[in-house]
C-alpha cells in the first residue's frame, strides 16, 4: 500500500472539504489502524462521559452530604494529615509514563529500536506502579474504612458505587494497556518492526506505526485520569 | 503558508524538546490543580481553577502527545465535534438533577 503524500493536498478547511468529497479513503495519510483506534477512543470517551455525568447527577441531586474526597483519600505521613497524597503521586506517575510513551513514539518513527523498546518498557513499569497504588487505595478503602457500593461511613451512600465503578473502569483500561505495553516492548526489542516478522495473533507484518497507535491508547488513559482527578477527587 | 509549515513538520519527526516541554508543563499544571486542594480553596475559585487546569492538561495531551495538532482537519473535526453532544448531555442532566434535588427537598425535608 503506497503512502499518500498529504503535503500535496489542500490543507486546513479546504483540505477538510477535499478529503470528505474524495472517493476511496476519507482520512488521507492516516493508517487504517490509527483511524480505528481514534474511533474506538471516541466511543470510550462517551462511556467515561456517561460515568462522570452520572456522578454529577447523583452528587447534585442527593440531599445527603457528599463525602469530602480530600479527607477520604488523605494519608497521615509522619503524623501530618496530607490531603490526596496517594492520588497526587498516582497522577504524577501516570503523567511520567505518558511522557516516556510520547518519546517511545518519537524514537519509533526514527526507527531507533532500542530507545523505543526501553521507553515502552519504562511506560509499562509506570503503568504497573499506578495499578499497584490503586490496589493499595482500594484495599485501604474497603478493609480499613469499610466503604461498600451500597454505603460508607463518610456520607452519601452512592459514593462507593461511583468510586468503584469509575476508578475500576479506568484501572481496567490501565491494566489492559500495561499488558499490551509489555507485549509491544518485547516485539520492538526483538526487532519485529525491522525484520517484518509476522504477529502471533494477526499473522500480519507490522511496523513502527503500531507504536503510535499503542501510544494513542496510553495517552487516552492518561487523558481520562485528568478528568477523573478533576471531577472525582478535586471537586 | 502556515499550514504548509505545519505539514512539513509532520513528515519528519519532532524534536525531543517539544515533548520534554509538554511533559514539564503537565507536571506544573498537575501541581497547580493539587495546590487548589492543598490550600483548600472553595466555591467559584475552586471549580473554575480545577476546570481551567483540567482543560489545559487535556488540550496539551491531545494536541501534542496524541499528535492531533499535526493531523489533517478531516480527522480532527470528526473527533472533536461529537464532544459538543457531551456538553449538551451535561446541560440536560444539570437541569434534571436540580429538579430531582428540588423534589427531594420538597418531599423528604419539608414533607410535601
Amino acid at each position: 500500500m503506497s503512502e499518500i503524500d498529504t503535503s500535496k493536498l489542500p490543507q486546513g478547511g479546504k483540505g477538510f472539504l477535499h478529503d470528505f468529497a474524495a472517493d476511496q479513503t476519507t482520512f488521507k495519510g492516516v493508517p487504517w489502524g490509527k483511524a480505528m483506534m481514534w474511533i474506538f477512543l471516541l466511543s470510550d470517551t462517551f462511556i467515561f462521559s456517561c460515568f462522570l455525568i452520572s456522578l454529577m447527577t447523583a452528587r447534585a441531586s442527593t440531599t445527603a452530604e457528599w463525602p469530602y474526597p480530600s479527607e477520604v483519600f488523605g494519608l497521615t505521613m509522619f503524623g501530618v494529615e496530607v490531603p490526596l497524597l496517594l492520588i497526587a503521586i498516582m497522577t504524577f506517575v501516570l503523567i511520567t509514563s505518558s511522557g516516556t510513551m510520547a518519546l517511545a513514539v518519537k524514537y519509533g518513527y526514527e526507527r531507533n529500536r532500542k530507545m523505543c523498546g526501553y521507553l515502552i518498557l519504562a511506560t509499562a513499569v509506570g503503568g504497573l506502579t499506578f495499578v499497584g497504588m490503586q490496589a493499595f487505595e482500594w484495599s485501604k478503602l474497603i478493609f480499613h474504612d469499610g466503604v461498600r457500593p451500597w454505603g460508607n461511613p463518610f456520607g452519601a451512600e452512592q459514593f462507593g458505587a461511583f468510586f468503584f465503578m469509575i476508578t475500576g473502569f479506568h484501572g481496567t483500561h490501565v491494566s489492559i494497556g500495561v499488558i499490551f505495553l509489555f507485549i509491544f516492548a518485547r516485539k520492538t526489542l526483538r526487532g519485529d518492526f525491522d525484520t517484518g516478522r509476522r504477529g502471533y495473533f494477526t499473522s500480519m507484518k507490522s511496523d513502527y506505526k503500531a507504536i503510535e497507535i499503542l501510544g494513542l491508547y496510553w495517552h487516552f488513559v492518561d487523558l481520562v485520569w485528568v478528568f477523573i482527578f478533576a471531577f472525582f477527587y478535586l471537586w | 503558508m502556515e499550514q504548509n509549515n505545519k505539514k512539513s513538520a509532520s513528515t519528519t519527526t519532532h524534536s525531543i524538546g517539544i515533548y520534554l516541554w509538554i511533559w514539564g508543563l503537565l507536571f506544573v499544571f498537575s501541581t497547580f490543580s493539587y495546590l487548589v486542594d492543598w490550600y483548600n480553596l472553595q466555591g467559584f475559585l475552586r471549580w473554575s481553577l480545577i476546570i481551567f487546569f483540567m482543560l489545559l492538561k487535556a488540550g496539551l495531551i491531545m494536541a501534542i502527545f496524541m499528535h492531533l495538532y499535526w493531523e489533517r482537519w478531516a480527522i480532527v473535526n470528526v473527533l472533536l465535534w461529537p464532544m459538543t453532544a457531551i456538553m449538551v448531555f451535561v446541560s440536560i442532566m444539570v437541569a434534571e438533577s436540580e429538579y430531582t434535588f428540588f423534589t427531594r427537598v420538597l418531599f423528604f425535608v419539608m414533607g410535601g
